[in-house]
């Protein structure tokens, strides 16, 4: 949990802050503050612009022609006032943060803002204030609630026996739908891309649709294919939606091959092919292959990411063969044989290419005897082979007994995740 | 066009569920209490008031479940985002305390139904209790959903325990469609009691709600939409057959008041023991329909407008305050009705009270969300919409106000 990082008498909160009068030099009162704003592309913490109102009129002041704040007023260096206009480049802390769901990054979860401490940092001859952490606990909903009803020294005493629950502005990410506006508030999601996949896709999951969306277009093609392999097939599919055509393609050919099938299988026919259309060709046929079989089969279950060798090979075959799939390295935990024929003979667990010499010959180190599963096998059927056999890997053959593909661990534990 | 057919009847089912469960949860203990007050009291005569009432009700419900489908969010987060913290807190404390007196008044209904099979309330109400608690917090959503769909079903007991009845099937449906006014209190406060308990405040947020965690999105809306007519017009179907019922084996052989829902199973006794036993489980299968819901639906606004975890899809431990608002809620709601010399009357006539106050309020909110273009987009209401909205919205303050008046 997010815990405030500065003693709470160094800050001043964004509800106090509006509202909080402001004198011009001369020390008459010319109006109290109704918004405060940053503009990201010059400084990321750095209060810019305060929109004063007097009455029915609102002005604005730049930051550089503050004097002083002091938590019973600001005081003004000039009085040059700029009438208020509604300008893209400011992020206005009010409108567009308060009571607006944001990411934590550090946190790895969707929050929602209650209130913004800031802090004033003196420089040279004037005060600024620089945005600290983000309150979402209850101690910010306190201090909002309370604003106003009771005196400010009051909230301050209570809000000290709450305990603080705030993120610090580094790690909050906005999530902008407009895609003009993220670019001029300088707004990435950069920071999102580099989280689990998993926990992306929890957080994706927790957004409204426009959010998502957002998040989708900014995404790099492989962490948006990995973060939606992970999602809800329900979610899954309004994000596929809300894309364009090509750029689902892009996405899905990231995708792994069984995943890419599980999640066009969700679209409508004529949908789901437009988009093997776009797609490269190799990834495509290999996703269009798998989209034939029943979702619930062993064939609708496996992937086609193995290495199979021909019977006679040796162990530095295998090794070659390893050193020319490296992206398959991560999850692999056996290599297959096969006759010339293409038919499944055995299986060999990587880990014994390690202890046997360069030239042993594979068929040497396989299992006497390999459990297999057929295309059609049903969906209980392959449970119940890993579970009888403690397997991680069960390859996947025809009725000729040619290797088609394989299911793996991952793949039964998700499906049985889904069934409790 | 036969697939085509079978395609639209498909992603009907596809999104069956929100709107029908709404609507269905919506005759709880307390709406078969006042239909049955109503047919013992004076016959066939109050039944034209179904119609409008099953306009009101398709009005505000499409447009919440239109809000969801749009923006992807519930009520709360959108009154929150749209309105500040402090509208929220204010609104989500009332919500909270009228949700709270209909969850009592449903555990009411399941003691009293309990009670006509001889059951104890003080074993019915806390075995329910628990059967809720588990059901939910063991339960996933679309486990859920198909109980609740079954339990749909089971409203079908009244219109069988009708048809035992024998009742003036031709007066029945003339008086449905003769608006007949009389200006006498005691029906006067019937009327406000009717629209009171059919349109109420947790629906609008939980059928949202519903709606978003189905998924439903502007491409599938035009089915949601059909399935939140179907439901609210199946919800007016029901109402009539449980007045009709009173009407025929009570108000036929001399009107009186009644006191409970139960005690109107009871007179059905004389006319046969199928229709009594009908009537009866009816009434247990609606209390704790609408004793499971309520509490869920309650705990999720809540947490929802004021930024708390929330969804039976988390853990305990990720949703604490979810879970355990939701846990004190039943233990409250069923708690009170354990109290000795409690006047459980009065708990089901105050909860519509309150329901009748809060529901203009929170249909203003939903007028002035659903009418956001930032928000909706081409989905904000049409002119000729938001005059009916707005009659509405009229109608129902001066009801309330009535109601308010007639109660106090």
């Amino acid at each position: 949990m997010a815990t405030a990082t500065v003693d709470i008498d160094r800050l001043i909160y964004l509800t106090e802050l509006t509202g909080m009068p402001v004198e011009g030099p001369n020390g008459l009162r010319i109006g109290r503050v109704r918004e405060v704003a940053l503009t990201p592309s010059q400084h990321p913490r750095r209060v810019s612009r305060f929109l004063i109102g007097s009455g029915k009129t609102r002005f604005m002041i730049r930051y550089d022609q503050v004097a002083t704040i002091t938590p019973s007023g600001i005081r003004l260096a000039d009085d040059r006032f700029v009438p208020y206009y509604p300008d893209d480049n400011l992020l206005l802390l009010s409108k567009d943060l308060l009571d607006q769901q944001i990411v934590d990054v550090n946190g790895r979860k969707v929050v929602r803002v209650n209130d913004v401490a800031l802090r004033i940092e003196h420089t040279s001859g004037r005060d600024e204030i620089w945005i600290q952490e983000v309150g979402v606990g209850l101690q910010s909903a306190f201090r909002r609630l309370a604003e106003g009803l009771m005196p400010g020294a009051a909230i301050r005493q209570i809000q000290r026996r709450i305990k603080p629950n705030a993120i610090p502005w580094e790690f909050c990410n906005i999530v902008e739908p407009d895609p003009r506006r993220r670019l001029k508030l300088r707004i990435s999601h950069h920071r999102l891309g580099q989280l689990h996949p998993a926990d992306l896709a929890d957080i994706v999951e927790e957004l409204g649709p426009a959010e998502r969306e957002a998040l989708f277009e900014t995404l790099d093609n492989h962490v948006a294919a990995e973060a939606l392999s992970e999602i809800k097939p329900k979610i899954q599919l309004s994000i596929l939606k809300s894309l364009d055509k090509q750029r689902v393609a892009d996405i899905v050919e990231e995708m792994a091959p069984d995943s890419a099938a599980d999640v066009l299988s969700g679209l409508e026919e004529e949908e789901s092919q437009e988009i093997l259309k776009d797609m490269e060709q190799v990834p495509a046929a290999e996703v269009e292959e798998l989209l034939e079989y029943e979702p619930d089969s062993a064939g609708g279950m496996m992937n086609t990411q193995y290495i199979a060798l021909h019977e006679d090979a040796a162990v530095r075959d295998a090794i070659e063969a390893l050193r020319g799939n490296e992206d398959l390295l991560k999850n692999l935990t056996h290599i297959f044989l096969v006759d010339k024929k293409e038919k499944l003979v055995g299986a060999v667990a990587a880990a014994r290419l390690f202890v046997a010499g360069d030239d042993a010959p594979l068929r040497k180190l396989a299992f006497q005897e390999t459990p297999s599963a057929r295309l059609d096998d049903d969906r209980a059927r392959v449970v119940e082979l890993f579970d009888k056999y403690n397997l991680f890997t069960l390859p996947v053959v025809d009725d000729e007994d040619v290797l088609c593909g394989i299911v793996t661990a991952d793949d039964v534990i998700s499906v049985l995740n889904r069934e409790s | 066009m036969l697939k085509n057919l079978r395609s639209r009847i498909a992603v009907f089912f596809a999104v069956l569920g929100p709107g029908f469960i709404t609507a269905m949860v919506d005759n709880d203990a307390g709406g078969i209490f006042t239909y049955s007050e109503a047919g013992a009291r004076y016959g066939y005569l109050p039944l034209w008031s179904l119609i409008p009432i099953t306009l009101i009700l398709v009005v505000s419900q499409e447009m919440c479940s239109r809000m969801g489908a749009v923006t992807g969010k519930g009520l709360s987060d959108l009154i929150r985002e749209e309105f500040g913290l402090r509208t929220t807190f204010l609104l989500m404390v009332v919500l909270l305390l009228v949700n709270l007196a209909n969850i009592t008044a449903n555990f009411a209904g399941i003691a009293g139904s309990l009670e006509l099979f001889s059951v104890s309330r003080y074993i019915s109400v806390p075995v329910g209790a628990l059967v809720v608690w588990v059901l939910i917090v063991k339960g996933t959503y679309a486990g859920v959903e198909k109980i609740f769909l079954v339990a749909s079903s089971f409203y079908v007991a009244y219109i069988v325990s009708a048809v035992l009845v024998e009742p003036d099937w031709q007066l029945a449906l003339r008086s449905s469609v003769t608006p007949v006014v009389m200006l006498d209190g005691g029906y006067l406060a019937l009327l406000v009691g009717l629209v009171g308990t059919s349109v109420a405040p947790w629906m609008q947020f939980y059928l949202q709600a519903a709606v978003v965690e189905k998924g439903i999105d502007t491409d599938r809306y035009g089915e949601s939409r059909i399935e939140v007519i179907v439901g609210c017009i199946v919800m007016a179907v029901i109402a009539f057959f449980v007045i009709v019922s009173c009407a025929g084996a009570i108000w036929a052989h001399g009107p009186r008041q009644i006191h409970a829902a139960s005690e109107a199973a009871v007179a059905l006794r004389p006319l046969g023991q199928y229709a009594y036993i009908l009537f009866a489980a009816g009434l247990f299968n609606a209390s704790l329909f609408a004793a499971s819901i309520l509490p869920l639906s309650t705990a999720y606004s809540v947490c929802e407008g004021l930024g708390f975890e929330s969804g039976i899809d988390h853990r305990f431990e990720e949703a604490p305050v979810f879970y355990w608002l939701y846990t004190l809620l039943i233990v409250l709601g069923a708690g009170l009705v354990l109290i000795p010399g409690l006047p459980l009357v009065r708990m089901i006539l105050l909860s519509q009270v309150l329901n009748g106050i809060l529901l203009p309020v929170i249909l203003v909110f939903i007028l002035i969300l659903v009418n956001r273009r930032d928000l909706m987009g081409e989905w904000v209401n049409s002119g000729f919409y938001n005059t009916v909205a707005y009659l509405t919205v009229g109608v129902m303050v001066a009801l309330s106000a009535v109601l308010a008046f007639l109660s106090f």
